[in-house]
């Protein structure tokens, strides 16, 4: 190590993380040995060996990975068994989202709020009847949904749910009324204690049991009703850091000025707290997206689902690692980016 | 009028007012759920109440600890599930903090490389679900592997294939036994030498050498012990009969795959919770220890870890608990865990859904809120004594 300040050309720089001692050059070299080890028959599976075009299992011939497969299968990782000529509905529904977020992240200031409420308004129904149909479309049940299309549904609609209801509970677990604050915890509590799957299973199975006879509950609205609650439990928590974070003469101040509870919490403390949950918040969204997987128990295909079911094509017999490999990518991306977003607005934050 | 404004105008009456109100809206919704479930119910021919668990099951189950067989009733059954699921979630747990605090430390380390992969493999895995990593180990992995003839031996005593893992079984456990009665008089013997230590050094300032007596008690005699134990101890090892292994005991591959997803999944998480722990303490706390005059290894036992602990305990405890959880992602692949076999076939049955669900949902309770209680405690015995 040298005090002197000199320019450090971006070679030397390398040399000395990988070969600054005897030992680092040591594991350096034991490593990129390793690593050229595994990497070679990899490279080759994916890409070298593989076959990229046909149209059927008798094409791939070259001993890699076989990604006609994913070709040929696309639109059903994409859509499920959703009919192909009415899969501009999803398309539609899926530029709809993106707009709105758009159109809301761009607004001024001043609109933003707004604009967020009326987006919220308009367009989750908007989506149902999209995908679902009725009212001059034609109607598509539920089963027929699918892969990632449906994925992103579970997720989105699940947490319209877990976000209002995991702000009600965190501010009821901060709440001086005692019985409230109880239920809060207790809520919380439950559903942060018992397995995902297992609330799964309860909503498939209880959800039809406690409403009055007659009324049916769509299966894939159970799985995304009990997702919904759990959660809301995960989401509550991570409020309640935002509200804790906020020094507590916010809302003393606001109460001094005369604001009711509700004015002062959507005025003055949930503003400034769930600005401060955001990162968290997105890190439970994210882990929305991979539990959405656990649907596959109550046979409602996502992404996952629609992988795992393609293997029974006999058709195309020992495609598991192709169908893994594509599916696993996707969530890896998803999540990825979502992740380092949030790492983003905790360090925006921070400075 | 005027009284009864003021009644509404009084603080404490209307907070008085709303909890009531919430309560009579809570108690009345159940009343409604729980009255259309029994029609339903009713309406269905199902049965409710308890009495189910006293009868003859009747459902076969491929792995067993608890010496459980078809003829016994669904009680034992549930029994089994609970087992099963503790089995897999404390050697996930104990191999998942071995390769967490690996991989996080490795992620600390001055190589570059070093801490790259690690870095690497942490962002790999955080982002992909748990769910997919239990599918590709079963039907991606094990169901690979070779067939009984051509087992991978794991050091000529264990084999894996692709109906499992076969591993050897003592025929007596009466040596085992005796080692572990020396085993936990060591540990006695160490727990009361520390606390005569302790109160010692208090009293006069000697250091009594615990490391090396705990080096010796804790861990040469139980090593000693076990390796006599294992020795002296006739074992079952598994042999190649026919198309498959004969012998030992086969643990089945829905449980080595669960095992194998949880283990690397929790440890990207773990990783992280190390890294943060570590790096949560100062670097002037260890200077200060060295300028105090203590040795290397003292700062590391008496200054960074027992700080780095206080950070690490809290979110460990919370990824204990998600890896009991997480244990229920075997029934993905009908690994015969409490959620498989209880809520899974004891449910097809008897259709006493709202029982079982609630038994299940229990174990989980539980256990959960008896390990929160016990960390509570211990994180309040080792956080920060501050005025």
């Amino acid at each position: 190590m040298s005090s002197r300040i000199e320019p450090v050309s971006s070679l030397s720089l390398w040399r000395e993380r990988l070969f600054g001692t005897p030992f680092t050059a040591f594991v350096t070299v034991v490593l990129l040995l390793g690593i050229v080890w595994a990497a070679v028959p990899l490279l080759r599976w994916t890409v070298i060996d593989a076959t990229w075009r046909g149209t059927t299992r008798a094409d791939c011939t070259a001993g890699g990975a076989c990604w006609v497969f994913i070709r040929v299968r696309f639109g059903q990782f994409m859509y499920g068994l959703y009919p192909a000529d009415q899969r501009w509905r999803v398309d539609i529904a899926g530029i709809l989202l993106v707009l709105g977020i758009l159109a809301v992240a761009l607004a001024p200031q001043r609109f933003r709020l707004k604009l967020g409420i009326a987006m919220l308004v308009v367009l989750p129904p908007l989506g149902i009847w999209l995908l679902s149909g009725g009212f001059g479309l034609r109607s598509i049940e539920t089963r027929e949904w699918g892969g990632l299309m449906l994925t992103l549904f579970i997720s989105i609609y699940s947490s319209l749910i877990a976000i209002p209801l995991g702000i009600l509970f965190a501010l009821g677990r901060q709440s001086e009324l005692r019985v409230i604050r109880l239920i809060s915890v207790i809520f919380i509590e439950f559903w942060r204690g018992v397995p995902i799957i297992a609330v799964i299973f309860l909503a498939s199975l209880l959800l039809p049991l406690i409403m009055p006879g007659g009324i049916d509950i769509d299966r894939l609205a159970r799985a995304v009703i009990g997702l919904g609650f759990v959660i809301a439990a995960y989401m509550a928590e991570a409020v309640r850091g935002g509200l804790q974070a906020l020094p507590k003469g916010q809302r003393e101040a606001a109460t001094a000025l005369g604001l009711t509870y509700w004015k002062a919490a959507g005025l003055i403390v949930l503003p400034q707290a769930l600005r401060i949950s955001l990162p968290a918040m997105t890190n439970e969204f994210i882990a929305l997206i991979k539990n959405t997987t656990l649907v596959l128990v109550v046979s409602i295909l996502d992404l996952l689902g629609i992988a795992q079911a393609s293997l029974a094509d006999p058709n195309w017999v020992g495609m598991n690692m192709e169908a893994y490999a594509f599916s696993g990518a996707i969530y890896w991306l998803i999540c990825f980016a979502l992740s380092r977003w949030s790492r983003s607005l905790e360090k925006r934050r921070r400075l | 009028m005027s009284s009864f404004l003021s009644l509404i105008n009084d603080k404490r009456v209307r907070d008085w007012l709303y909890q009531i109100v919430v309560v009579v809206l809570l108690v009345g919704l159940t009343v409604f759920f729980v009255r259309n479930a029994s029609e339903n119910m009713l309406k269905a021919g199902i049965a409710s109440g308890f009495g189910f668990l006293w009868r003859t099951s009747g459902i076969e189950v491929p792995f067993v600890l608890t010496g459980y067989t078809q003829a016994d009733n669904i009680l034992s059954l549930f029994w089994v599930g609970v087992a099963n699921t503790m089995l897999v979630t404390v050697i996930a747990i104990v191999l998942a903090t071995l390769l967490g605090f690996v991989v996080g430390i490795a992620r600390l380390s001055s190589i570059w490389l070093v801490s790259t992969i690690a870095g690497a493999y942490i962002e790999f895995v955080r982002n992909i679900p748990l769910l997919f990593f239990v599918l590709f180990w079963y039907f991606g992995v094990i169901a690979a592997l070779p067939a009984p003839r051509q087992s991978i031996g794991l050091f000529g005593v264990a084999f894996l294939n692709n109906r499992g893992l076969t591993i050897p079984l003592p025929d007596g456990m009466d040596n085992l036994r005796i080692a572990g009665w020396i085993i936990l008089a060591c540990i006695l013997i160490y727990a009361a030498f520390s606390i005569w230590a302790r109160k010692r050094q208090e009293r006069t300032g000697q250091h009594a050498p615990t490391l090396r007596a705990g080096l010796v008690l804790l861990l040469a005699i139980p090593l000693l012990a076990l390796v006599w134990a294992v020795l002296a101890t006739r074992w079952d090892v598994p042999v190649l009969r026919g198309f498959n292994y004969r012998g030992g005991f086969a643990v089945i591959p829905e449980f080595v795959a669960l095992l194998a997803a949880l283990v690397t999944y929790t440890a990207g998480f773990i990783a992280e919770i190390v890294r943060g722990g570590i790096q949560s303490v100062s670097h002037g706390q260890t200077e200060a220890g060295s300028a105090l005059g203590l040795r290397s290894g003292q700062v590391l036992r008496l200054v960074t870890i027992p700080q780095a602990l206080r950070v690490m305990i809290p979110p460990l405890t919370n990824q204990y608990l998600n890896v009991l959880k997480n244990s229920s992602f075997g029934a993905a692949i009908a690994y015969p865990d409490v959620v498989s076999l209880f809520m899974g076939s004891a449910l097809n049955n008897t259709g006493q859904a709202i029982e079982i669900i609630a038994m299940t949902l229990a174990v989980y309770l539980v256990i959960g809120l008896a390990v929160s209680a016990l960390m509570n405690w211990y994180n309040a015995r080792i956080a920060l004594v501050t005025r």
